[in-house]
């Protein structure tokens, strides 16, 4: 620790520390606008000045360590000053300067209201201008679909430009020309390509960077902020739901350390449109080869005259990507008690069952926990498509140096470096067996990580690669005492809830493709389950929110509510219990999904015991007690993965892996009702071919 | 006036070869193996009593800047790297010692590697020195033909390799930080320090950025002994330096003299005179257009050192003297001083790039009279938000001759004012920003 005096307050600071954080420790606020806690100092805005006694020039605190700092002449603590006549001094003649050439239009900049530059005119600035020059005029550049710019605003902060290199990793923002020229722009004027490039609006101090779908849409004071989760991936990043009246107005990241740092993807962000168009916002009823809209009791009725006249070995279940914890619940309730065993939460084929143990279906690892991995071998995934968060969270990791990563499946960009190892199984079981190379670095490691990934688990021998995977991780050492590097990542947000409840067929029951094969079933409830096919002949009861692929092949339709307009829990790929929160209401005559059941439970004669949601809760809690315990992750047993691995589980397909992912924007109903993130596919699309340098 | 005996650079115009014949008939590497036997301490130690100051410009002491680098080889490698992007207004002595001289160059760079245990010199060349760069790249060849340098450099049993690179032309290359991340290849803006390039250089190695002539000063130190050389100049301001006088002199020149020299005589003795006689004077850039100008009255007695001049305000800078007669129109000279420095200026932080086009609108308008007497006061302190507040000393440099300005022809500026306001003219055209 290092004794540092500020403001002639002494405290105790690491010596790592910069000046501003050590000012922060001490209580004094210095205003910054280059400096981000998770991009690298660039000490350009020059903002952050304070006295550092001795030292003829104020210095910029962001960039100035404790440990750099020299004692006084007798040995006394090294002495700052934030609040000096210099400090005010050098504070107002930053502001004036970046106020020079900064066009007075707050009246008209969606930044307005939640502005640094702003907030910090009003703190450190001078009430006057002495500039009688013309304004400096930069041309607006086109960087994407997403991103808004308006150049004459920027302040050259470099936030933007450090974010694209560092943390999404793709360095297509940078500044061209010098001194006041000097302008931020891709160059050629293309789109970016980061899925992650959402964030640097919310980077942006000012108003030159901004949300284009959100353009001139609301004013921050107008909203009201909801905290909730996403479930667009299986991370589950913490965000914030901006509601004006009903309608949802924006959707930005909350901090959240143990899962998404303060990023999030641009599905997160920018599927909001989606929640407006194509939903269903009242029963239908198939006549011929028409939906005509109905009443709830019409639509309740068909079902239940369907039901009744059918056996319970005909009739099944299917739970989509974006459920609840409470409405899978409700679903397996209900069909426990209709004795019905088909049932699954797995559309796209997933062995992985409840009975192997927690511990082989979830990240093991943790997603903070990559920071303390020293190895990572990915199977069957491309995290930049399926958990674009969780990829910058790796990259991170690489970053810092020393993490071997190698990778079997499809070559991709994953914006960091990789070994590529093999395309399929015969890699792995050759990891596994110490035979590779790379078998030998990854048993060097102290913590290394399988991430195994839907690719490789999404398949007919899904369950044998599971045991080989499994098999790798403990041969390897990545699954020992105080370490389980077994880290599932999943592509779908309900997942592992689903699998906590045990929503996979009972005894003798059906797996999802095996329900949607033709001929399998009489009557088949979707509950949101979009991304698969099912075959012509059951009548399809699809409760849902969007007019998608469920919804066309459903015989009656009851309107669902979507994340944003219920309260519910989600269970994150690792294990981790979070809490929806609803911002708004579902439109028309749509309902939350869990009352949905209830009621067409009372209509099948085998009504659920819980009149609320709460009452559902106490169920749900009674049944699963680990589901109750919110935003941690419960520690696993490794014998799981043991066992897994010791499963003989029949022989290995030799086919590379393939993700299930062709599409990032468009993976669930609500991003493929979403103009933005069609426009975003379509332009990923045009980009995906190799272009030669000009 | 310096002894011919006394020079260093005695090839300066060029008159003699400059290839390793003609150096080492002047003397150059003559010796050096028994200069690096003497042993790194004892050099640095050699190079500190000279009292050699950095001749870039900041006039850091030489033999403590070595100093600084890590003493004990931790494996890393250590870098020298030898500032030749001299793009200082004014300033061309860098120039005739690359292009005349470039054996007590390389020579030098040996000599300094030697000392902070730096296995390798880069010698960072202005992009527009074309012939300058040929003949340094001749020279290096022929010193390592030689086996001067190279592996066992002079017989020493000490490796040393010397590469000669290219900048692109932007004036703030010339700064240290700026030049290693150009030399790394990336965009040429300074760096922040702490940690300073002794720590944290060239590729995060520790490293030492020298002028070229601070560096060409060190092999005849070595020879001829501190002593020598701290015996030319007076205290705290030893040696010799090369003078470049250039502006409205009969005979404009590089002249290489003693630290100290009367700045009357050093005009009158090498340059011919100020045109139309010394009465003619109007002020005098003492060191390359960075530094604040010195008005006539304050002339007659100035010393051209370190302190002579700072005890005017001003700064020995690279010791390029610009004279200025009384046909001066001088707020426009300061304007396209100001010009050049908005044109140069890097654009990463806040004040230099803000201020700069900001002061040379003002200057400008200045010039023509076109402005208030309020905004004099106001330009001044817009320089005084600039220095101090940036990055690296280009803000400073920048800051600096518009401060000189205002400081001695405020009345000046005023008169013109006064002038525009008397002569109204019709509302004058605005121009559109470029």
């Amino acid at each position: 620790m290092a004794k540092l005096i500020v403001d002639g307050k002494e405290i105790d600071v690491p010596p790592e520390y910069t000046l501003l954080q050590a000012c922060e420790a001490a209580g004094a606020e210095i205003p910054r606008f280059c400096f981000h806690e998770r991009l690298s100092i660039a000490g350009n805005c020059r903002m952050c000045l304070v006295e550092l006694v001795g030292s003829p020039k104020p210095v910029a605190s962001c960039a100035w360590g404790v440990r750099d700092c020299r004692p006084g002449p007798k040995g006394e603590p090294p002495q700052v000053r934030t609040r000096t006549p210099m400090v005010r001094k050098a504070h107002e003649g930053v502001m004036e300067f970046l106020l020079i050439n900064h066009p007075l239009d707050c009246p008209i900049c969606d930044q307005g209201g939640e502005c640094d530059l702003q907030d910090q005119t009003m703190a450190y600035g001078v009430d006057a201008s002495r500039f009688r020059e013309n304004k400096r005029a930069v041309e607006d550049k086109y960087i994407g679909a997403l991103v808004k710019t308006s150049m004459n605003r920027c302040i050259q902060c470099t936030r933007c430009v450090r974010f694209a290199t560092e943390v999404a990793g793709v360095p297509e923002l940078g500044a061209i020309n010098r001194g006041e020229d000097m302008e931020i722009t891709t160059y050629l004027e293309t789109a970016m390509t980061s899925e992650l490039q959402g964030n640097v609006v919310d980077l942006c101090p000012v108003g030159a960077l901004t949300s284009k779908p959100y353009a001139f849409a609301a004013r921050p004071w107008e909203l009201a902020k909801t905290e909730s989760v996403d479930v667009m991936d299986a991370l589950g990043s913490a965000i914030r739901v901006d509601t004006r009246g009903r309608e949802v107005m924006r959707i930005l990241p909350r901090v959240n350390e143990d899962v998404n740092e303060e990023w999030i993807s641009d599905k997160t962000r920018h599927v909001v449109d989606g929640l407006r168009t194509q939903r269903l916002d009242q029963p239908y009823l198939r006549e011929g080869t028409r939906l005509r809209p109905a009443s709830w009791s019409e639509a309740f009725a068909a079902i239940a005259a369907k039901v009744g006249a059918v056996p319970r070995q005909r009739i099944g279940a299917i739970a989509g990507d974006l459920a609840t914890v409470e409405e899978l619940f409700a679903l397996k309730d209900l069909m426990t008690r209709l004795e019905v065993k088909n049932i699954d939460c797995r559309q796209d084929g997933s062995p992985a069952l409840p009975a192997w143990g927690r511990a082989t279906y979830t990240f093991n690892a943790t997603v903070a926990g990559i920071e303390n991995a020293d190895a990572l071998l990915i199977v069957g995934s491309n995290p930049r498509r399926e958990s674009v968060v969780l990829n910058a969270r790796i990259r991170k990791r690489w970053r810092a140096g020393q993490f071997p990563i190698g990778l079997i499946g499809e070559q991709a960009d994953l914006t960091y470096a990789y070994e590529y190892l093999g395309a399929g199984p015969d890699t792995l079981a050759e990891i596994a067996s110490g035979r590779h190379p790379f078998a030998e670095r990854l048993k060097q490691a102290q913590h290394p990580i399988i991430l195994v990934g839907q690719a490789a688990l999404s398949r007919p021998d899904g369950k044998a690669i599971a045991a080989l995977a499994a098999r790798t991780a403990v041969e390897l050492g990545a699954v020992k005492e105080g370490w389980n590097g077994f880290s599932v990542l999943h592509t779908v947000a309900s997942r592992v809830g689903g699998l906590d409840l045990g929503l996979v067929p009972g005894e003798g029951g059906m797996a999802a493709p095996d329900m949607a094969a033709p001929g399998a079933l009489d009557v088949l409830f979707l509950l949101g389950a979009d991304e698969i096919d099912v075959a012509p002949g059951a009548f399809v009861v699809y409760i849902g929110t969007h007019g998608d692929r469920g919804a066309h092949r459903a015989d009656v339709i009851l309107p669902g509510a979507a994340y944003t307009e219920k309260t519910g829990l989600t269970v994150n790929t690792e294990g981790r219990v979070q809490l929806i929160n609803r911002a708004g209401f579902p439109p028309g005559n749509a309902r939350e999904d869990w009352a949905i059941l209830r009621a067409l439970s009372d209509q099948l004669g085998t009504r659920l015991p819980y009149d609320s949601l709460n009452q559902l809760r106490a169920a749900l809690f009674k049944a699963h007690p680990a589901l109750a315990r919110l935003d941690v992750v419960e520690p696993s047993d490794a014998g799981d993965i043991r066992r897994l691995a010791d499963l003989s589980a029949g022989a290995v397909d030799r086919a590379p892996f393939r993700s299930p992912i062709t599409d990032f924007y468009l993976t669930n109903p609500i991003a493929r009702a979403s103009a933005i993130m069609a426009e975003c596919s379509a332009l990923a699309r045009r980009a995906a071919p190799a272009i030669a340098a000009e | 006036m310096l002894a011919d005996k006394d020079r260093i650079f005695t090839n300066l115009y060029g008159f003699h070869d400059w290839g390793l014949e003609g150096a080492r008939a002047r003397g150059g590497w003559d010796g050096t193996k028994a200069i690096l036997a003497r042993g790194r301490d004892a050099i640095i130690n050699e190079m500190k009593a000279s009292g050699l100051r950095g001749r870039g410009g900041a006039g850091f002491p030489t033999g403590l800047k070595w100093s600084f680098m890590p003493k004990k080889a931790d494996g890393r490698p250590h870098y020298l790297v030898v500032n030749a992007d001299e793009s200082e207004p004014g300033t061309c002595k860098d120039r005739d010692i690359l292009r005349h001289d470039p054996h007590l160059l390389i020579e030098g760079c040996l000599i300094a590697g030697f000392a902070m245990g730096a296995e390798t010199a880069y010698i960072y060349v202005r992009g527009e020195f074309i012939r300058e760069r040929e003949h340094l790249q001749a020279a290096v060849d022929q010193a390592y033909a030689a086996g001067l340098i190279g592996k066992n450099a002079c017989g020493s049993g000490y490796d040393f390799d010397v590469y000669v690179h290219h900048g692109a032309g932007a004036y703030i290359c010339g700064e240290e930080t700026a030049l290693l991340e150009s030399l790394e290849g990336k965009k040429g803006q300074p760096r922040l320090k702490p940690p300073f390039p002794a720590n944290m250089g060239l590729y995060g190695y520790p490293t030492t950025v020298n002028n070229v002539e601070t560096i060409a000063s060190a092999p005849d130190i070595m020879r001829r002994g501190a002593a020598w050389f701290s015996s030319i100049g007076r205290p705290n301001n030893t040696g010799t330096k090369v003078y470049c006088i250039s502006g409205h002199v009969n005979k404009p020149c590089n002249v290489e003299d003693a630290l100290g020299i009367p700045l009357r005589e050093l005009i009158e003795t090498y340059a011919g005179g100020v045109r139309g006689g010394w009465d003619n004077l109007l002020a005098v850039i003492p060191g390359g257009s960075s530094m604040p100008l010195v008005p006539a009255e304050q002339c007659n007695e100035l010393k051209m050192d370190f302190d002579g001049l700072a005890a005017v305000k001003s700064a020995l800078g690279t010791a390029a003297v610009i004279v200025m007669d009384k046909s001066t129109d001088i707020v426009r000279a300061m304007a396209r001083i100001s010009y050049f420095y908005k044109h140069e200026s890097c654009g990463q932080c806040t004040p230099c790039r803000e201020g700069m086009g900001w002061m040379w609108r003002v200057l400008t308008r200045m010039a023509e009279g076109r402005a208030h007497k309020r905004e004099i006061d106001m330009l001044f302190d817009v320089t005084k938000q600039i220095e101090g507040h940036t990055i690296c000393a280009f803000g400073d440099g920048a800051a600096w001759p518009v401060q000189g300005l205002l400081r001695h022809f405020r009345p000046e500026i005023e008169r013109r004012i006064d002038e525009y306001a008397r002569n109204p003219h019709p509302e004058p055209i605005r121009e559109a920003a470029e």
